[in-house]
């Protein structure tokens, strides 16, 4: 019985590791060149080899958008995508949303609405508001809370999300 | 002229830290030379690894070691050196300890590589060869095994009270019934996680995720040999925990083992699945008994509870204590009783026993109310305790009365129906259900220091942890209040193992046990202060005691005279460019010994259930909630609020299912383990009623960690059957119960 290591089947004796590659990444701005194998995904780029730990990683599987950013302004999980298919886009993290130390208008809100506790689903909520805004398809209340369902919150401050996410869909603060 | 910051809104000090993702937490530290620890488990429940060839993982250039059970350094064999501050009585778990396998998905090996991605493809490569042995997981398959255990880790079950057999069999209402609550785990979205940083000399800092860095502390100094000293501990921010960071997890053991054995740092983050391999809220069976008279008055209650541990740990939590603390009844009797399993140890889960056993108990009194045709809030109300019927002591203050007035008037309670199946709008079905719940209000000794700078900015700091419970707003809110100071003049700092000794962050009781030591260390300025002030010349300040003083606006002034004044600043300038320190620690008085102390809650619920389809929806929640005084409304709201979403994941959602052919918890990922998303949260409404407790502690607060939990599910539960008059005793209600 060995179901955990059922790869060990199909691999060779000696297995073979992938050639790193130079992967240019755009993130809040600036061009970043790596040397990245080529199974590193966006997070993994972001969080452990630019230091950007502002996108968090709640479960690496695309299931509780801890790792939210926006790309080319839409929300994505970056934890479902490689770095070497992201190149020569636009990636913004939790890190490039203030403007000279100005918060965002979403940033401040989360803070006046107390819209988390612990703080680690916070910068994937306040990504997917913006990017929920920016894609334009929420109008309702209901809509609201169906297109913000990808953002878990154990801590369950969604009460106040929405809250956050109402007032920037009606001031219409984007990116 | 005194500002208030306790009782007063405020936003969170570490906001900004936490939307700029500046806020690091336990994984995020940048250290050079880091090395990727990924961590092997069990596919077996039961058995013994019979082989294990690692040696393809290990020629893989940047591979640097995989450490199993047949290489791994030596480390304490005694219990007690295992045992952490939150260990159950028994035997903890050690990590790669021998070849014997304990339970599903038990930790074999670590492989530590240059990059995360390199030794996460190694870890696949590792092979194991396994000898079963047949396991049990199936609790409700094994209750004739049920056992007192010989030593409880909580409080054992309170002696009988009264003859409650004899008064059952005498009662005239009766009902005895079964009600289950599924295994749950805590799913905090930041994964255990934990940077080892060997340094020259044998000296360790270490990155945790923690709910209490010294437990962390301890316990690698215990388990491997190194003086505590030489063990820092370092934790600023949590991404929730709800219990799981009470005890040390296994990435600890193992990123430290791995750190003084390759003389390097290394890090260990736990997967998602892998946040399913160590503690849970354990599966418990109860059985109810009740008997009342035909006019609503409790005579008998009996609550049974049988719940799962491990075969290594007897673990057990407070389900049966709920009857004593909510009920006036005369004939009480309770027990709990554990089968050991071939699991990992359950562990405390927000409110440990206290959602289980309201569950159970709250349906059942909903039942029993249901019976006699009596509406649920009156049957409460009838059979209201104004004492703690466990110990026979009256409580410090208990303003449940008021939660059940202000949260019925707020949610329209007097407008129910009680027919069940009676309130239906076009295919939904609507129902209203209550329930209340309890949780201890407990203060542990504490201690904290303050330090006042030359300009006038103070620094306080304790060993606890800020869990996302606001620790670091409430703690700046009422050392600023005692002294005087603006919230912007203060900080307060935590999660490091050399500032002053906390108790864990649990139990509700950080407020009250760490916020009395920061009140207290801040009294301590004062009169440093006001003796400073008494040795300035011509001090109008020579006569008085610190009673007579009040500090307010970055002052010093006679309480009775506030014109007579002195600027902080003005004494400070006395102290030849030296800051003023203090260290304080409290410890509960000796007068609450005397009282009971409980924080209370009443919740009203409204639920819509689709009569073809059995979907429910929660469409409103009231939780009116008495818990002393409440230090910051806005966080504090957030914490019930917070509660009210835990209650509709037990209530409708959550369970870590056991496939017992396996031996494994197969719900292992948050797309299986349903967890509350924004679409399932509607309307919440938190109540905060008026409570003065000069007994519970210094500050009068009770916490609200556990208390906004409790009361919501059964109330569910309770809207649930008037809606549909189907009661469901098996957690959690899922559209196939009610079909």
């Amino acid at each position: 019985m060995n179901t955990e290591n059922s790869l060990q089947a199909t691999t060779a004796v000696r297995p073979q590791l992938p050639d790193t590659r130079t992967v240019t990444l755009r993130v809040n701005g600036t061009t970043h060149q790596l040397q990245l194998a080529p199974w590193t995904s966006v997070l993994d780029a972001l969080r452990e080899h630019l230091q950007l730990t502002g996108t968090k990683k709640g479960c690496d599987h695309g299931q509780c958008g801890a790792c939210t950013v926006l790309l080319d302004g839409k929300r994505i999980n970056s934890c479902l995508t490689l770095a070497v298919m992201q190149e020569n886009k636009e990636i913004t993290t939790v890190e490039g949303l203030a403007k000279e130390g100005e918060l965002h208008p979403v940033q401040q809100a989360f803070i006046d609405h107390d819209a988390f506790q612990c703080g680690y689903c916070t910068p994937g909520q306040i990504c997917s508001v913006i990017g929920m805004v920016n894609e334009g398809k929420a109008k309702t209340l209901d809509d609201i809370r169906d297109l913000m369902s990808g953002n878990i919150c154990r801590c369950g401050a969604y009460i106040n999300i929405v809250k956050v996410a109402q007032e920037a869909l009606e001031k219409n603060t984007g990116l | 002229m005194k500002e208030n910051y306790t009782g007063t809104p405020a936003n969170r000090v570490d906001g900004r830290a936490k939307v700029t993702g500046e806020a690091k937490y336990a994984a995020e530290f940048e250290v050079p030379g880091l090395l990727y620890g990924v961590v092997v488990n069990s596919a077996i429940a039961k058995g013994k690894i019979k082989h294990m060839d690692t040696s393809a993982a290990l020629q893989l250039p940047g591979v640097h070691q995989v450490f199993t059970h047949e290489n791994r350094p030596g480390y304490s064999w005694f219990d007690k050196h295992h045992q952490d501050e939150d260990a159950p009585p028994g035997s903890p778990f050690r990590p790669l300890g021998s070849n014997e396998i304990k339970f599903s998905m038990q930790p074999i090996a670590l492989v530590v590589a240059d990059t995360y991605e390199l030794a996460r493809y190694a870890a696949l490569l590792v092979h194991v060869e396994y000898e079963a042995q047949p396991h049990e997981t199936d609790l409700e398959a094994n209750l004739p095994r049920a056992y007192k255990p010989k030593k409880y880790k909580s409080p054992p079950p309170s002696d009988p009270r009264g003859d409650a057999a004899g008064a059952f069999d005498k009662a005239e209402v009766k009902l005895e019934q079964a009600y289950a609550h599924p295994a749950h785990h805590h799913n905090p979205m930041e994964m255990h996680a934990s940077i080892a940083i060997w340094k020259e000399g044998g000296k360790l800092t270490v990155y945790d995720k923690i709910q209490g860095v010294q437990n962390s502390q301890q316990y690698i100094s215990n388990a491997f040999g190194i003086p505590k000293e030489n063990v820092q501990v370092i934790s600023p921010f949590v991404g929730g925990a709800f219990g799981s960071g009470l005890r040390p997890q296994y990435q600890l053991f193992l990123a430290v083992l791995a750190a003084l054995e390759l003389k390097r740092a290394v890090k260990v983050v736990l997967t998602r699945q892998q946040m399913f391999s160590f503690g849970h809220r354990p599966h418990t069976v109860q059985r109810l008994a009740i008997g009342a008279s035909p006019d609503g008055k409790l005579q008998s209650i009996t609550h049974n509870a049988i719940a799962e541990t491990s075969r290594f740990e007897d673990y057990n939590e407070d389900v049966v204590i709920w009857p004593g603390v909510l009920y006036d009844c005369d004939n009480v009797e309770v027990s709990h009783q554990l089968v050991d399993l071939d699991v990992y140890t359950p562990l405390d889960m927000r409110a440990p026993g206290g959602t289980t056993g309201t569950f159970a108990l709250e349906c059942a009194i909903d039942e029993m109310a249901f019976q006699i045709g009596m509406d649920p809030l009156e049957f409460r109300l009838k059979n209201y305790t104004e004492k703690d019927l466990n110990e026979d002591k009256p409580h410090s203050s208990k303003e449940l009365k008021e939660c059940y007035r202000q949260g019925a008037e707020k949610f329209g309670w007097a407008n129910r129906k009680m027919e069940p199946r009676s309130m239906k709008e076009g295919h939904q079905l609507i129902g209203w259900g209550v329930a209340h719940g309890a949780w201890e209000a407990q203060q542990q000794e504490a201690s904290a220091k303050a330090v006042l700078s030359p300009n006038g900015k103070l620094t306080v700091s304790s060993a606890t942890a800020d869990i996302g419970t606001g620790t670091y707003t409430v703690m700046t809110q009422i050392a600023a209040e005692v002294m005087g100071l603006p919230l912007e003049d203060v900080t307060f700092e935590l999660g490091d193992s050399t500032m002053p000794k906390s108790p864990l962050e649990g139990g509700s009781w950080t407020v009250s046990s760490v916020g009395s030591a920061v009140k207290l260390v801040c009294e301590k300025l004062q009169e440093q202060l006001l003796k400073m002030a008494q040795k300035m010349k011509n001090s109008p300040f020579s006569e008085a005691k610190l009673a007579d003083v009040s500090f307010a606006n970055k002052q010093m002034f006679l309480t009775h005279a506030p014109a007579t004044s002195i600027s902080l600043q003005a004494i400070l300038d006395q102290n030849e460019g030296k800051p003023l320190e203090a260290e304080a620690s409290q410890k509960p008085d000796s007068k609450q010994k005397k009282y009971s102390s409980y924080s209370h809650s009443a919740t009203f619920v409204e639920v819509q259930v689709d009569e073809e389809l059995g979907t429910v929806k929660v469409t409103r929640i009231v939780t009116a909630v008495a818990a002393g005084r409440i230090i910051n409304p806005k966080t504090g709201r957030s914490q019930i609020l917070g509660g009210s979403v835990w209650g509709i994941g037990v209530a409708l959602e959550e369970h870590t299912v056991l496939d017992h052919n396996l031996g494994r918890f197969m719900t292992h990922d948050l797309d299986k383990y349903h967890l509350p998303v924004s679409a399932d949260v509607h309307e919440t409404d938190v109540i905060f009623v008026e409570e003065k407790d000069e007994i519970v502690n210094p500050l009068g607060a009770k916490g609200l960690g556990e208390i906004g939990i409790v009361s919501v599910a059964p109330a569910i539960c309770n809207a649930v059957f008037h809606a549909t008059g189907k009661r469901i005793r098996e957690l959690p209600i899922t559209l196939d119960k009610l079909l």
